[in-house]
């Protein structure tokens, strides 16, 4: 039997400060090294100085995935040396000494299937490396220490997937449930990335690191799943071997290092007194934690009747859902649902697209009623839609502008009625014994009107003038 | 004008305006000009100390707010950072390294002016009790310069006991602030763990080390806590005294105080002229209606090795930055592997952090951690749960601050089990997070007899008035120089 086992490392990007300074946790905007100061440079003489807002977030994040929380946690000191490592020691967490990181054991369920979660950590990232030059042989390394101290949650599972479909649907649930709780933008570049374990049938466990996105890890462990069985299939023997992802050649290559060799000489970290995390901190928590995800479905579906797929997409992505919280009405929540998941999705389907939109709740509050009111046809709200997205104009300007209203004036509607009738004689008799065809006049009228007949509207005068 | 003054009496003066600042610290710049070439207490000095000086004085003269210092002239062990100012740790890897920020106490002290005469002589690192181990040369005993200061804050104690200034910071980790006050007869505090914030010392022991004052008196010991105590945001292991005033009721005696006598401290190995010194200042103290009574904390015996397992395993990973690539650098990484680049960087460091480097690397590694480091750390629990327990029947505890009297230089280097051993009385209370004090009691042989009281956690005031009690019996000859 394949056994996959992840170890998931999410920044929490939406905190103001790195874990142990007051450098900021978004380093990405920032010139190389200028996002820096003595304790995550590492510098003598400087002491960690923990964000309590961090382990609250990675506590929540515990919480969220159930996993068990303990009275006090700790941190511990990983040594190694490393160029991006300012301190050639990196503080993170360990329960080989009892349960005192972030998160003990927990479940999640991928469908049916129960995952377990191992521990849940919190630690410090490193700085980032970047090799330039055009060979091995001439290789720089630079190293840019923006990144060194950003706070880091790693999520380590039990070997319970048997394919990459289930280790995607766990990272769909994942990045989702991160978003929703408001602690991590999964979209950001960097700020997720993986290590798998996979082993096959027969096989030793081959451990993939370097992994940069949740897309990669897919791919990865399909591959490394492929590569073992294909040895396999030939007798050979799969050694147990730390191997590299090159997301390049989407390949993973076996590591010169002897990553398994390091002797991490773990310990408690001095600078850090214990954490206490009692249940009066626990039940404030809880109570600050935004509603999860299958809860909205829940009553996206029972409240609202909204079908359960338009629920599922709108409950998972945090920005359709907030959009939709803050422009629903009891009335009009069917129609806005709709709106966002029909018309919306492909306007703002990247991350930049959503970053530039101009869109505001209101707007979409108000394309619902008219739609609902029949005073725009659900054509022209898209296209009222795209314009918003773009410059963010009060939906009536953007109506009168574009000449989006619906035709309301009844006799206008005929005179157009009457040019379509002449104009397609044929149709207009086979309507008359076949329904269906009246649809195709519905239509000509529509492109006459340039969508903006209501439909309703159009069909019943027709069917009047032709009888 | 008289510099041989302590550092409140140095207050009252400029306050009575008997003195200017500008004055006594030419003067005292003066003395390090005149006694530093013999003694090497100073790595590095501060050309503007003169000119701030005059600063204090024009501030006085034109009645603004000064700090409770008064232009004080303070000297602080090189492993306490000052902003713009090298801070080498006396080794040879931080040459070059000077601070872009200021150490917590710095910042206190200069809110409360003091002056910053230089940087003073350690061993390297912090590592050793002799400051034979820096990287600059031993500095010498004021009392006899054939001998060591004692350290790591040797540079500290001679500068106090030398009056090349009237208070120092050190750091003492496993009595290094406690071992050369008591060779150069100066007073030395170790506080509780957290009282004073480490922020801006570099570390070495990061778990049980504190900086802690070295004066002349115990009164000035109790007064620079005043300034230089209390919570930091920048340092999480910070304790808050509640704005203690160690000053206040330091003269309130110690009638009816129990005191332990550590018998693990006065056994095998001790100089008899030390052990006759405590037993003396043990009758004093009793005369003094304090209570005596000997007491057993047998964990005491393996406390040394313990103090080296544990100090190593932090040792070894706190140093671990010192990698050539950010300090040190000297020579091209080009052609290098990055393992071999830093074995070849790492030379820069001495014989002693070496040996605790590698020891570093050794103690806390799979494989041996149960039975070294692990091991460590279960001596450390149960000494602390024995001491508490001590601490449940007694108010203090008493021993001399080392069992032997200072030794020549080049003695003992090549000897280190032997060095190790003369932490003996000081290690248990850098272990336990308890406060102790080294009092100057006696002279023999020309040679300084210092005394330590241990105290409670917390409890440093009272430690202070104990202390304060037992210096008002001793009088001491002048120092040689």
């Amino acid at each position: 039997m394949t056994k996959i086992g992840l170890e998931i490392h999410s920044q929490l990007t939406k905190l103001e400060s790195k874990l142990f300074c007051s450098c900021k946790a978004n380093y990405r905007e920032f010139e190389p090294n200028t996002n820096i100061c003595p304790i995550c440079m590492g510098l003598p003489g400087s002491l960690p100085r923990l964000n309590q807002k961090a382990v609250e977030k990675a506590t929540m994040i515990a919480m969220a995935l159930n996993c068990s929380t303990p009275e006090k946690i700790a941190f511990f000191r990983k040594n190694y040396f490393y160029p991006d490592l300012p301190k050639n020691f990196q503080i993170t967490q360990l329960n080989i000494y009892g349960d005192t990181s972030v998160g003990g054991t927990g479940v999640i369920l991928v469908g049916e299937k129960k995952i377990h979660i191992t521990r849940i950590q919190l630690e410090e990232d490193p700085g980032r490396l970047i090799y330039e030059g055009s060979s091995e042989k001439n290789q720089i390394t630079l190293v840019d220490y923006n990144r060194a101290g950003t706070p880091l949650v790693e999520i380590v599972t039990e070997p319970d997937f048997e394919n990459p479909k289930e280790v995607r649907e766990f990272l769909n649930i994942l990045s989702d449930l991160l978003e929703n709780l408001g602690v991590s933008d999964p979209s950001l570049e960097g700020a997720m990335r993986a290590d798998a374990n996979v082993s096959i049938e027969g096989g030793n466990k081959v451990e993939i690191k370097n992994i940069g996105s949740f897309h990669d890890l897919e791919k990865a462990v399909h591959f490394e799943i492929t590569r073992q069985q294909s040895l396999h299939s030939r007798d050979i023997p799969i050694i147990q071997e730390t191997r590299h992802w090159d997301d390049k050649r989407k390949i993973t290559i076996s590591s010169r290092s002897k990553e398994e060799d390091l002797d991490y000489r773990y310990f408690l970290e001095g600078d850090i007194p214990w954490v206490r995390i009692g249940n009066e901190v626990k039940e404030k928590l809880k109570s600050e934690m935004p509603e999860s995800i299958s809860s909205k479905k829940q009553r996206y579906v029972s409240k609202y009747n909204i079908p359960t797929q338009v629920a599922d997409v709108l409950s998972s992505d945090k920005f359709y859902s907030d959009l939709f919280e803050d422009a629903h009405t009891k009335e009009n929540a069917k129609e806005v649902a709709n709106i966002i998941t029909t018309d919306l999705m492909g306007l703002v389907d990247t991350r930049e697209k959503r970053e530039s939109s101009k869109l505001k709740p209101i707007h979409l509050k108000e394309i619902a009623n008219l739609i609902q009111s029949g005073k725009i046809a659900r054509t022209s709200a898209k296209n009222a839609l795209y314009e918003i997205v773009k410059t963010g104009k009060e939906l009536s300007n953007v109506i009168s502008e574009l000449d989006l209203g619906n035709v309301s004036d009844e006799s206008e509607l005929l005179q157009i009625i009457e040019s379509v009738i002449s104009e397609e004689p044929q149709a207009v008799e086979q309507a008359k014994s076949n329904p269906q065809t009246i649809n195709y006049l519905v239509g000509k009228v529509m492109q006459k009107t340039k969508g903006k007949a209501d439909p309703n509207v159009t069909l019943n005068l027709l069917k009047k003038k032709i009888q | 004008m008289n510099i041989k003054i302590s550092a409140l009496q140095f207050t009252r003066e400029v306050k009575s305006g008997n003195i200017s600042v500008e004055d006594f610290i030419a003067k005292t710049m003066e003395q390090i000009h005149n006694v530093d070439d013999k003694l090497h207490a100073f790595l590095s000095l501060n050309e503007k100390a003169v000119d701030q000086a005059r600063e204090i004085d024009k501030k006085i003269k034109s009645g603004g707010k000064i700090g409770q210092c008064f232009g004080m002239p303070i000297s602080i062990k090189d492993n306490i950072c000052i902003k713009d100012t090298k801070t080498t740790c006396a080794s040879k890897m931080l040459e070059n390294f000077i601070a872009p920020y200021d150490a917590t106490v710095i910042t206190k002290l200069k809110q409360q002016d003091a002056i910053f005469v230089g940087k003073v002589n350690l061993d390297e690192f912090a590592m050793g009790l002799s400051t034979e181990f820096s990287a600059y040369g031993p500095s010498k005993n004021p009392w006899n310069t054939d001998y060591v200061p004692g350290g790591s804050s040797g540079g500290s104690a001679v500068s106090v006991s030398a009056f090349e200034c009237v208070a120092s910071l050190g750091s003492d980790t496993g009595g290094s602030v406690r071992n050369p006050a008591s060779f150069c007869s100066t007073v030395g505090y170790k506080p509780t763990y957290g009282l004073i914030s480490r922020y801006g010392l570099i570390s070495y022991a990061n778990s049980i080390e504190q900086i802690g004052p070295l004066t002349r008196t115990v009164e000035d010991a109790a007064f620079m806590l005043n300034l230089i105590t209390g919570v930091d945001p920048n340092d999480n292991t910070t304790v808050d005294n509640n704005n203690e005033d160690y000053l206040k009721d330091i003269n309130s005696g110690i009638q009816g105080k129990k005191i332990g006598i550590i018998k693990e401290m006065i056994g095998e190995g001790i100089d008899p002229s030390v052990l006759s010194a405590t037993k003396d200042a043990i009758s004093k103290l009793e005369g003094l209606g304090a209570i005596c009574e000997e007491i057993s904390l047998d964990m005491v015996k393996y406390s040394v090795a313990a103090y080296y397992a544990i100090t190593a395993t932090e040792a070894g990973s706190n140093l671990a930055r010192y990698d050539n690539l950010r300090y040190g650098y000297d020579f091209p990484v080009e052609g290098y592997e990055f393992n071999s680049y830093i074995e070849k960087a790492r030379k820069k460091l001495g014989p002693e952090v070496t040996r605790r480097m590698i020891l570093g690397g050794f103690v806390p590694s799979s494989g041996h951690a149960g039975k070294y480091f692990l091991k460590a750390l279960k001596v450390k629990s149960k000494l602390t749960r024995q001491i508490n327990d001590a601490f449940k029947k007694f108010d203090l505890l008493i021993s001399p601050t080392v069992p032997i009297l200072p030794f020549k230089i080049g003695e003992k280097i090549n000897d280190p089990a032997a060095l190790f051993l003369i932490d003996i009385n000081t290690v248990t209370a850098n272990l336990t997070g308890k406060p102790a004090i080294s009092i100057p009691y006696a002279i023999s042989n020309g040679l300084p007899i210092g005394i330590q009281l241990i105290a409670n956690s917390m409890d440093d005031k009272l430690l202070l008035q104990a202390a304060y009690a037992l210096e008002k019996t001793v009088k001491l000859p002048e120092v040689p120089i």
